[in-house]
């Protein structure tokens, strides 16, 4: 009992003494405040950043960096449900079925491509809307013959905007144009998008059930029956570091369901790669810089403690004279000085705080606070402040006294 | 520390004993004497003023006495310790138990009260808050500063601080209060009451050393000691 209520003295002797030399504490504290602040700060508009930088690929072009895909051939509708069901980290599974039939519109007729999908295709690409409306689960639903056209198909079948809600036989089959989407552009390289030279979309559902899963293949000459339920399932993964895993995880299921390889899975690799590159840089970058103001605002703690203690050189003389034995001089300043370095800190957190929730709010750029850089900070400008403010004591304490009290 | 044990009893009498004490310093190539075999006892509750013109070793006498010094040779007893061969924590203890400083700047810490000033030995000693605020009342009465206790020293006259620090130097009930030239720095109205109330401290019990280069104010001390390039050149009476 006797020690804590000592050490609660001597921090509140240490407090008294910041109180009573207010201007000095203050700045000494804005070192700590603004170093802690900044550094912070920092970490959090890079944080943003790079966050912003690895996403900017899901919203543009779409399936980069978080996508599995698998294709091709053998896949079997039970498929998507077991991938959806089993991966809790796969966020959306989006079925794919190709089909060829021929289209007419008005007067044009013409051989199509379609592709057989669910909403999720459009969420998951996303296919900017020109006209009308893309597929909606009520679409799959109620087996509808609706169908929307790519740019490159309306091109194709000469379909203006006026032609939503017009009649498209497709196979025989009636359906009903109710949007057109933009085309693949062709910028999403190495994604193996396949819609490319696709004309339109019909539900999935609808697709079955209107087309049957037997293909018909005309190769030199003669034909081939074949039955395919999926060409492709593409698989939307939760985050980057999961792919791989997720990947290897679906290929041990497929294996297991099915007897023959008949199919084959596709990571986007070289994205992965290159989204990791960039993490790196931005996470050397960012080090870089966190590192730097540490160490500027570690030299500003060391200059006015130095100066702070030159200036208070009188003051240690006269505590000297008094009785006062090294180590407690020492003790004085430490407490002080991690008094200081404590304030200092949580000041400099609530800046670190307030600051990146200002550039959002005035800027639009997106922040994001770490834990770790809160702790980080916080613990090294605290053990600068220590080591820097406890130099010059300990540099005071090794005073002679009489010179100590000579100092003017 | 047998020894000291021995020496209490054949110097009870005395409160510091000097034997040929020297004290050299180094200046560049040349080795300056500060103090030259300097012997001398002080007695228990005698009043000494040391005189001498500047340089003749006045300060570095009084430095030794309250050990903030050591000596380059010789011997210093005080109540019958040798503190000549202490480190530097011993002769803090020393300090802060047994010396009481005057100096003629004042040397109060300015950021803090005049009780807090009072008290700052006892805070080294480790009493508790309540115990060494009442001490220090204590003491602001025994120099008329009762009502002085929350003032900084920058509020208060030259006189006031000096009594602050004569406060301050007793806080420990010192075996000796050293004062260097503490009326440097005041007017001689004010000096004379400094000099009544050492006196009057004197006449209590304390024995009290002052180092002072002015005659009229050594007459309040019972003995003079002048000193000589580093030596003693005469004692008076």
């Amino acid at each position: 009992m006797l020690i804590p209520s000592r050490k609660l003295r001597e921090i509140r002797l240490g407090i008294n003494s910041l109180l009573q030399h207010k201007l000095r504490s203050f700045l000494t504290m804005l070192g700590m405040v603004f170093g802690v602040g900044s550094v912070i700060a920092m970490l959090a508009v890079g944080e943003g950043a790079s966050k912003e930088a690895l996403d900017q690929p899901l919203e543009e072009e779409s399936q980069q960096t978080t996508r599995t895909f698998m294709s091709i051939y053998g896949l079997l509708y039970e498929d998507e449900l077991r991938i959806a069901q089993s991966f809790p980290q796969v966020l959306r599974t989006v079925p794919v079925k190709i089909l060829r039939k021929v289209g007419r519109l008005g007067e044009h007729t013409m051989d199509l491509r379609l592709l057989g999908t669910t909403p999720g295709w459009f969420q998951l690409v996303r296919r900017p809307l020109i006209a009308g409306r893309a597929l909606l689960p009520a679409d799959l639903k109620n087996l509808a013959n609706t169908v929307v056209l790519t740019e490159y198909g309306a091109r194709r079948l000469l379909a203006r905007e006026n032609s939503i809600g017009q009649q498209l036989t497709l196979g025989g089959e009636s359906f009903q144009v109710v949007g057109i989407v933009r085309s693949e552009t062709g910028q999403g390289e190495g994604l193996q998008s396949p819609d490319q030279q696709i004309d339109a979309y019909i539900p999935l559902t609808t697709a079955r059930a209107r087309f049957g899963d037997i293909a018909v293949q005309f190769s030199a000459g003669s034909r081939s029956r074949e039955l395919i339920e999926l060409h492709q399932i593409i698989a939307e993964v939760d985050s980057t570091s999961q792919v791989t895993a997720t990947a290897s995880g679906i290929e041990v299921m497929l294996r297991r369901f099915h007897k023959k390889k008949d199919y084959s899975i596709s990571v986007p690799l070289a994205l992965l790669r290159q989204a990791e590159a960039t993490k790196r840089t931005f996470n050397v970058v960012l080090g870089s810089i966190a590192g730097i103001s540490l160490l500027v605002g570690g030299i500003g703690i060391m200059n006015i403690m130095l100066a702070s203690v030159t200036e208070r050189t009188r003051e240690i003389g006269i505590r000297r004279a008094i009785g006062a034995k090294r180590r407690q001089i020492i003790r004085q300043f430490l407490i002080e000085t991690m008094v200081l370095s404590t304030t200092g800190g949580l000041i400099g957190i609530a800046i670190g705080l307030l600051i990146p929730w200002l550039i959002t709010l005035v800027a639009g750029m997106p922040t994001v606070v770490t834990s770790l850089s809160l702790l980080l900070s916080l613990g090294i400008s605290l053990a600068v402040g220590i080591i820097f403010g406890l130099y010059p004591a300990v540099r005071a304490a090794k005073l002679d006294p009489i010179e100590a009290l000579r100092h003017e | 520390m047998a020894e000291p044990a021995v020496q209490e009893k054949q110097a009870s009498s005395h409160e510091a004993v000097l034997e040929k004490i020297s004290r050299f310093y180094r200046m560049g190539g040349n080795e300056v004497r500060a103090l030259d075999e300097v012997s001398v006892s002080f007695a228990r509750g005698s009043f000494w003023a040391i005189l001498g013109a500047s340089g003749s070793g006045k300060s570095t006498l009084l430095n030794l006495l309250g050990c903030l010094d050591r000596p380059s040779a010789g011997r210093y007893l005080l109540r019958g310790a040798d503190v000549s061969q202490m480190d530097d924590d011993q002769l803090s203890e020393i300090r802060l138990r047994s010396i009481g400083f005057i100096f003629q700047s004042f040397n109060l810490l300015p950021q803090s009260t005049v009780a807090e000033n009072i008290a700052l030995p006892l805070y080294y000693q480790g009493w508790d808050p309540a115990r060494s605020s009442q001490r220090a009342r204590e003491l602001a009465t025994r120099v008329g500063l009762q009502e002085r206790l929350d003032h900084r020293p920058m509020e208060l006259s030259g006189g006031q601080q000096q009594r602050v620090a004569i406060a301050r130097a007793l806080a420990n009930d010192p075996a000796i209060l050293l004062a260097d030239e503490p009326t440097g720095n005041l007017d001689s109205a004010t000096s004379r009451e400094i000099m009544q109330l050492l006196s009057e401290l004197n006449e209590q019990g304390k024995t009290i050393i002052m180092v002072t280069h002015e005659e009229d104010i050594a007459a309040f001390a019972s003995r003079r000691l002048y000193l000589k390039d580093g030596r003693i050149d005469r004692i008076e009476p």
